[in-house]
């Protein structure tokens, strides 16, 4: 699928190089502006408040 | 033996491959550059978590700070302040924890987005200064982490919150390892069976541990001990700490 992607960028390879990490910095931008922000709180990682015994992200803290 | 093998290979090299294993080949690729995208994408994850949601925490309670004190500023009359949910309301200090926790926000309430502000208020508990618990709760790893050194607290220690009215010193009277669904350790009187009438004005913190999990939480208790107002000033500890910073 990569191979694909990259024979279908115009230009040069310096170029397709380019684009090809303009591309993955917009895959970032979207992850960490969007995707992590709603996907991190729903792991059971770093809950600090106390709660009853269902999963924090389904009652709310107490 | 070895003469037939080598000439089936320059052969194969040489022609076009059977469809069967070009099939075969694309399966194997695809399913490789998936493997990697999902290891990519599990890298990125703890990026974001472990530094990117720090630096966001940094901006968020930089600003709330700012927000508080220029409100506390502009006003008038201080005491008419009730706390509005998901904002800041009262700033901490604590001496021991300086690097840390030192002019961090309070926000009113506990939702994961609060305390990616500063340190959350528990809504149903005490404010400062009251009779009854005010119990709050920090991240100890990420969003800020501000409690990521609760583990050098130490008896006695001096825990100041700061609000518009005035100025709040408890003393640290002990800790203790609890289970995430303890809730009884925010109760008014911690300990006591519920609906006991608070006589003291205590305050509980709340973090995590150990502090990359989420097994236990680590609460620490402490009670009032001085009260100052606006007009007063900061408590002594404080004003020369921040002169020394």
């Amino acid at each position: 699928m990569y191979a694909y992607l990259w024979q279908h960028l115009p230009g040069p390879t310096a170029l397709k190089f380019v684009q090809a990490i303009v591309l993955f910095l917009i895959v970032v931008a979207v992850l960490f502006l969007w995707v992590f922000p709603w996907l991190v709180p729903l792991l059971p990682f770093n809950d600090v408040t106390v709660g009853a015994a269902a999963p924090i992200w389904l009652i709310g803290p107490a | 033996m070895a003469q037939g093998l080598t000439t089936a290979d320059a052969d194969g090299r040489d022609s076009v491959p059977p469809a069967s294993s070009r099939r075969t080949w694309t399966v194997v690729s695809v399913l490789g550059e998936i493997l990697m995208t999902i290891g990519v994408l599990l890298l990125l994850v703890v990026v974001y978590d472990l530094w990117w949601t720090n630096v966001v925490a940094e901006q968020q309670s930089a600003s709330q700070r700012e927000e508080l004190q220029n409100t506390w500023r502009d006003q008038t009359n201080a005491a008419s302040t009730l706390p509005i949910p998901a904002e800041a309301f009262g700033l901490m200090y604590i001496p021991r924890l300086k690097a840390d926790v030192w002019g961090t926000p309070l926000i009113e309430g506990v939702e994961h987005a609060d305390l990616a502000k500063g340190i959350g208020h528990f809504p149903d508990s005490a404010m400062p200064g009251e009779a009854g618990n005010a119990a709050f709760a920090g991240h100890r790893a990420t969003n800020g982490e501000p409690l990521k050194n609760i583990d050098q607290l130490q008896l006695g220690d001096l825990v100041y919150l700061e609000t518009g009215i005035g100025w709040y010193s408890y003393r640290l009277t002990g800790d203790k390892l609890v289970l995430p669904t303890d809730v009884w350790v925010v109760d008014p009187v911690p300990g006591q069976p519920p609906g006991t009438q608070p006589t003291q004005q205590l305050l509980t913190l709340i973090t995590c541990n150990p502090r990359w999990g989420s097994t236990q939480r680590w609460v620490w208790w402490g009670e009032l001990v001085d009260v100052r107002s606006k007009a007063q000033g900061p408590p002594d500890e404080v004003a020369q700490l921040a002169e020394g910073s």
